[in-house]
């Protein structure tokens, strides 16, 4: 059903007239996030610019009935923003204000259309920083973060959104407001800011978010250490955490990664021999401190097998060294025209056999895997690059990626750990969750959306779930729940 | 047939414990399966189904049909310190938890209020962080995943047991403080950390103002204390309020922060040894559970004085413990309906949840857990709750009368 004329004059009205994208040129801006393999065209794009206009277009879609998506700034890698037919796309990057950043109560509040990397700019006078730090940091929005509970290299020590965010105002899909949490953090009544964090715009839009801030670190010591081979590397990660050090950040690449970075203008010198190398940060308040748990983890490094481990000798060095990490996706744009963005987590200790397990099944399908990840936390990032334009070659990569989802779920793993479910893992959803969860789930959705408007047909698939009624049912015994919990 | 010959019938003699001074029948199932089977019967019979841990925290004394306890949950799983992850069952009690941990160099950082043998399943349900809130965040911080039994039996599985998961909604952040509104929870996954190499506790006694004070240099001067806690004289069984400060961590670490302690503060702490550092802590954990009374709230860091004067003028400062950097307060005696009722309607208006934490039902059915909640939540708590619990056996005093 395409939305009709009145109903684009009614939006206008209230965001204005070139905020209301209806020619078919404009919404193909639109079609696709962060992920190649999924394209949806909207059927129309509104971009409100104030949390009144927001307001105002939610309750006008709300009396007409309608379905809608909220975006942030495009950047997710699920599919998660895209808007099927019938649905209105929301795009939230003008509602971007930083409302208030509180240095005696370590906090700030700001819209949803915020940049990342802007609130920790505005917080960096005040001697803070907001932790959790995506690799589009640069680009991706607050209030997508929120939807997707976004993590980062620094989350391993400092936590993902979910362990930052204390307050939420939200908007419902019937066009209500809602106030969840409070600055202190305590819930009123049970944690519905835990439930709504990483909801992916499935219970309404968060409108005001209210974020813990973090001090900057005063010490920093950035080690890279390199291996000849993927398994020394993963063991030195896992002695790494069992010496009771917790690095700010502990991040790896393989060596197609490794290349690709050196071989774009992100070029971070990195060896590009290496069969692996791992970018290790850690911080705190104390230089000698730092420079002890530095001196420790280079030793376990290098007892792991690491060919050399050196430190970051200046700022500049160090910007460099991550400059190459968080830019890798980047790079492997020189690999092939597409690249498939996965994520899983695995626990910590099976990543040697993972990764070997992955090597295994780029090898059978014949494609191109580069690795670049969250080791400390075990997070996977399996990057197939191939050419979206050559079917065959794009069925082989699904398939692909359901292997390696399936090898992560086999060792304990999920399928899942920053990117969100969306519509590219609603697939996978079944292998891990019985019908009853994810009936749970979808029960929980209907709460705060009972006609299920909000990003319609993502996170649950709902022919997997068991239905859930409110009242009376016939009890069944439960078999074994399907999957790894 | 009666109530307790249908669930003999149905669990078998074994999962019939002695009952309470109320006799209201006590039943101890002995797998995830059994709470299933026992709450979807409850379900279909109108039973009205109390929850219980090993009854050392919430008073039980929650008018029902039955208590179900999880007391014989008692299993842990898995302990993997490579991982540093752990699956235990959730009426294991918190002191065989920590042992077996530890006897693996593993350390689940948590603290709550109570005695040593309270269930992780109460921790958990309840939220009640302690002094380690400071240092390593609130008790859903240290969950990867749960297993639980809603009220009419379904068994729900929410997140997993790796570092990072956003695979479907977050139930089990739902489920922590939830009070068991929203079922039973059966099976947990836990976030580790490995056991500190060194764990010092410092003391200082003096006027409030004069700790107050002195947490804050601690905080300019970036110390990131596992622990900093204000507790009040009686408490602590001391002359003066005094200020625990705890470091936790690699050797390296402490004894930086041991420099940056005396540093800021003048040298004033006196440190514990290892077994008076344990007994001040422990005493802190079970003055909380002896007392009718016990409740929590949450602020802004700047407001921590402010609320600590507010409590002194409502209630009285008898038992009080407070997390300064955290915002976070707890306060235990004895108190009327209508004094708590009127604090939280204050607190509520300066942005500051209260949530009862313990108190004799008469007190928290007519209070309850939650209350004063601000715009629009509680048409959502509702509907929760009708979805955990569509025959609403689950006794929890949620929001009170």
């Amino acid at each position: 059903m395409s939305p009709s004329s009145s109903l684009a004059s009614d939006l206008a009205a209230i965001v204005g007239q070139r905020h209301v994208r209806s020619a078919r040129a404009e919404r193909l801006t639109y079609a696709m996030d962060g992920l190649p393999t999924h394209r949806r065209v909207p059927d129309l794009v509104v971009l409100p610019g104030t949390r009144e206009e927001l307001i105002a277009v939610v309750r006008l879609l709300a009396a007409h009935g309608l379905p809608f998506v909220p975006r942030g700034a495009g950047t997710g890698l699920s599919g998660g923003a895209l808007a099927g037919a019938g649905a209105i796309l929301l795009v939230l990057t003008r509602v971007n204000r930083i409302l208030r950043v509180d240095r005696a109560n370590r906090l700030a509040v700001v819209e949803p259309g915020v940049v990342n990397a802007k609130l920790t700019a505005a917080a960096r006078p005040h001697g803070l920083h907001y932790s959790p730090d995506p690799s589009s940091q640069s680009a991706c929005t607050i209030g997508g973060n929120v939807a997707e509970n976004a993590g980062g290299p620094h989350c391993l020590k400092y936590g993902v959104t979910a362990n930052h965010v204390l307050a939420l105002e939200v908007l419902l899909a019937d066009g209500t407001i809602v106030d969840l949490g409070s600055p202190g953090g305590e819930p009123w009544g049970p944690d519905l800011v835990g439930l709504f964090v990483g909801s992916e715009g499935n219970f309404g839009i968060a409108t005001r978010i209210t974020v813990r801030l973090t001090p900057l670190p005063r010490a920093v010591r950035t080690l890279l250490a390199d291996f000849m081979a993927l398994r020394p590397a993963g063991e030195g990660v896992s002695a790494v955490i069992a010496a009771g050090i917790v690095p700010a950040a502990l991040e790896m690449m393989d060596q197609s990664c490794i290349r690709a970075v050196e071989d774009s203008v992100y070029a971070a010198g990195y060896p590009r021999d290496a069969a692996a190398v791992l970018l290790v940060e850690l911080d705190g308040r104390d230089e000698s401190a730092v420079t002890a748990e530095a001196e420790a983890v280079a030793e376990l490094l290098r007892k792991a097998g690491a060919r050399s481990v050196r430190t970051a000798a200046s700022d500049a060095e160090r910007e460099r060294l991550w400059q190459g990490r968080k830019k890798a996706f980047g790079a492997m744009g020189r690999l092939s025209r597409d690249l498939v963005v996965q994520d899983a987590v695995v626990p910590r200790s099976t990543l040697p056999q993972v990764l070997e397990t992955i090597a295994g099944i780029a090898q059978h399908y014949g494609l191109v895997v580069s690795n670049v990840f969250h080791a400390g936390d075990g997070n996977l990032h399996p990057n197939i690059s191939f050419d979206a334009t050559d079917p065959a070659l794009k069925a082989r990569v699904e398939q692909a990626s359901g292997e390696i989802m399936a090898a992560c779920i086999a060792v304990g793993g999920t399928i899942t750990g920053e990117h969100g479910v969306g519509l590219d893992k609603l697939r996978y959803m079944p292998l891990i969750f019985d019908a009853e969860s994810l009936g749970a789930m979808q029960a929980v959705r209907r709460v705060f959306d009972p006609d299920e408007r909000v990003n319609p047909g993502k996170v649950v698939p709902v022919h997997a779930c068991r239905e859930w009624t409110q009242g009376a049912r016939s009890h069944s015994p439960r078999g074994q729940p399907v999957g790894a919990l | 047939m009666t109530i307790l010959e249908k669930v003999t019938a149905l669990l078998g003699k074994g999962a019939v414990l002695e009952a309470g001074t109320d006799r209201v029948p006590r039943i101890a199932p002995g797998s995830p399966d059994a709470v299933a089977l026992l709450l979807g019967t409850a379900h279909q019979e109108g039973w009205r189904v109390r929850i219980e841990g090993a009854g050392t925290w919430l008073q039980s004394d929650a008018p029902a049909d039955l208590a179900l306890t999880t007391r014989r949950l008692d299993r842990i799983p898995a302990i993997e310190p490579p991982d540093l992850t752990a699956t235990a069952e959730a009426g294991i009690g918190l002191d065989q938890l920590r042992q077996q941990l530890a006897d693996r160099g593993a350390w689940l950082a948590i603290d709550p209020p109570g005695l040593a043998g309270r269930t992780l399943g109460s921790v958990i349900a309840t939220a009640t962080a302690g002094p380690l809130r400071q240092g390593f965040g609130p008790i859903k911080d240290h969950l990867l995943g749960v297993t639980f039994v809603t009220g009419d039996g379904r068994m729900v599985q929410s997140g997993g047991r790796v570092m990072k998961n956003v695979a479907g909604y977050d139930l089990t952040r739902l489920q922590a403080g939830s009070f068991g509104a929203f079922g039973v929870i059966v099976l947990v996954h836990l976030r580790l950390r490995t056991l500190p190499r060194a764990d010092v506790t410092y003391l200082l006694e003096g006027s409030r103002e004069d700790l107050t004070q002195v947490g804050e240099d601690i905080a300019a001067a970036g110390l990131t204390p596992a622990a900093l806690e204000l507790v009040s004289p009686a408490l602590a069984r001391r002359e003066r309020w005094v200020l625990g400060v705890r470091l936790a961590g690699s050797p390296a670490l402490v004894a930086a922060d041991e420099t940056g302690l005396r540093a800021a503060t003048g040298g004033r702490f006196t440190a514990l040894r290892a077994e008076e550092a344990h007994a001040f802590w422990m005493r802190l954990a079970e003055g909380f559970a002896v007392r009718p009374v016990t409740f929590r709230i949450g602020g802004v860091p700047a407001a921590s004085d402010e609320l600590l004067d507010l409590l002194q003028h409502q209630l009285g400062d008898e038992w009080i413990s407070a997390s300064p950097a955290a915002g976070a307060i707890r306060w235990t005696g004895e108190a009327t309906v209508d004094r708590l009722q009127r604090l939280r309607r204050t607190l509520a208006g300066l942005e500051v949840p209260l949530t009862l934490e313990r108190a004799p039902w008469p007190l928290r059915g007519a209070v309850g857990h939650f209350g004063a909640y601000r715009e629009g939540v509680g048409p959502l708590v509702s509907g929760l709750r009708r979805t955990f619990d569509p025959g609403g056996g689950l006794v929890v005093a949620t929001e009170g009368e």
